[in-house]
């Protein structure tokens, strides 16, 4: 590992995205107006809109998060960029820790943007702690850019990563219990929401808004979300080859 | 093999150090597919490649060698400065390189410009000069002047020449005659195999042609004949 090599790529991507303020804008005021939208919708059931206000928040940075990673690295891959860094002197967790940390903050950025947004303009209402919240939008970013880097490995054009996302997200946001609670539906539905990710990362949010403490399921919650985002970056690392056939 | 199809077969050569080696052939005869095993990036079926005394796809080699390859290799969206910054800094170079480099590729009046803003000969010399950053004993240049115009084509060989001449080992496709005559040794691929290496003067000597081009075609005849 090398921090020179992994704060230059961040350095580097967050420069890119500068460079890009149609990106920027949809980041950080797109999900603000889908608030507001949701907050309109709700408007006569207050208590609809705190409930499912504060795991909202949670979903922008990963639902973005994933299409920007996957699109961004496809680049990587096409541009010729991968393959000659790939030759020089560096470890494929430096490139991949930049874009995380790169990443995270742009997560950062939109959760506070959308946050002060929903608390302070549109009076989101959760009994947990606001900051625990973001704590948890950046971890959900974070999932975000590990599968996002993993369907950048399937995908072979910038037009198929785009059409992953409702493959790979949709079914994940029906099942995570926004729409439905999970006890409410079908046991075969239940047991297949356990095994996605995002279903963690919903009930976590969910929880901290609610102002659950650190209970044994919000444990569990959080090392199923660190175990899936750094498996998924072991296994993207392992698509960035050095030698290919 | 690449992707799955055998690509050279029986090729066996030995490039001299501090010399400019041009590779060529037409296109499809292998060139890349040998350039990118000597560079250790081409999973190679069977055989050994030898680096600069180890294997090809040794890490220290990665210090060692550099890579120019056909695609763009920078960034289009950051300014041919910030292009190599970023370079340098992976590569850990000193920040003064980079306006080394740049003067040498002769950028120096548009390192605030973007790559995408660039013409194509412009976005050839960013993409040549990240490589130079970290000064490489080895350099491997894949089809580096294709699309330039001949003032440029001819600096930029002029440059090899420098760099050939300060100890460094060069290997450069191409498929410009005019270019061959510039190499200090040529190999001539066709269809994944060595057909004629030697000095450009040897091979107009063996083909007893005048110049290289048609001693190129003479000895490509019974190959595509058969």
């Amino acid at each position: 590992m090398s921090p020179r090599v992994a704060s230059a790529t961040a350095t580097r991507v967050l420069t890119q995205l500068r460079r890009d303020p149609q990106t920027l804008a949809l980041v950080l005021v797109a999900p603000c107006l889908i608030v507001a939208l949701a907050k309109y919708l709700l408007d006569d059931q207050p208590e609809t809109f705190d409930r499912i206000g504060g795991p909202m928040l949670g979903l922008f940075p990963f639902i973005q998060m994933f299409l920007i990673t996957s699109i961004t690295v496809l680049r990587e891959r096409t541009n010729g960029t991968l393959e000659r860094l790939l030759a020089m002197p560096l470890a494929k967790l430096d490139i991949l820790a930049g874009y995380a940390l790169a990443f995270a903050l742009l997560a950062a950025a939109q959760a506070a943007t959308v946050s002060a947004v929903a608390f302070g303009v549109l009076g989101l209402d959760v009994t947990g702690p606001a900051s625990a919240v973001l704590a948890l939008a950046i971890a959900n970013a974070l999932i975000g850019v590990s599968l996002g880097l993993l369907v950048s490995a399937i995908a072979t054009t910038e037009f198929q990563a785009t059409e992953f996302m409702p493959a790979f997200i949709l079914p994940q946001i029906l099942l995570c219990g926004l729409l439905v609670p999970r006890d409410q539906m079908a046991p075969a539905l239940q047991t297949l929401a356990d095994a996605l990710p995002l279903t963690y990362a919903f009930d976590a949010l969910d929880r901290v808004a609610r102002g659950d403490g650190l209970s044994g399921r919000l444990t569990i919650d959080i090392v199923v979300i660190a175990a899936v985002t750094l498996t998924a970056l072991a296994l993207g690392a392992s698509t960035l080859r050095r030698r290919t056939p | 093999m690449r992707g799955g199809r055998p690509v050279l077969q029986g090729v066996s050569l030995t490039v001299p150090n501090g010399q400019i080696t041009g590779l060529l052939g037409p296109s499809g005869s292998g060139k890349t597919t040998l350039l990118r095993s000597i560079i250790g990036s081409q999973i190679i079926a069977g055989g050994t490649v030898e680096v600069l005394g180890a294997p090809a796809c040794a890490p220290s080699l990665r210090r060692r060698a550099g890579y120019v390859t056909q695609g763009l290799g920078v960034y289009r969206d950051l300014t041919v400065a910030e292009n190599l910054r970023y370079f340098a800094r992976v590569l850990d170079a000193p920040a003064s390189r980079a306006t080394e480099v740049l003067a040498a590729v002769q950028l120096a009046d548009h390192a605030d410009q973007l790559v995408s803003e660039l013409s194509d000969g412009q976005r050839a010399r960013v993409s040549l000069a990240t490589v130079l950053l970290g000064q490489p004993e080895l350099l491997v240049l894949d089809e580096p002047t294709v699309g330039l115009d001949p003032l440029l084509r001819r600096d930029l060989w002029a440059m090899f020449a420098d760099m050939a001449a300060a100890g460094a080992t060069l290997i450069v496709s191409s498929h410009v005659m005019d270019e061959a005559a510039r190499c200090d040794h040529l190999v001539l691929l066709h269809d994944g195999q060595i057909i004629a290496t030697g000095a450009p003067s040897e091979l107009r000597a063996q083909t007893g042609t005048p110049d290289l081009e048609h001693a190129f075609l003479r000895l490509l005849d019974p190959h595509v004949a058969a």
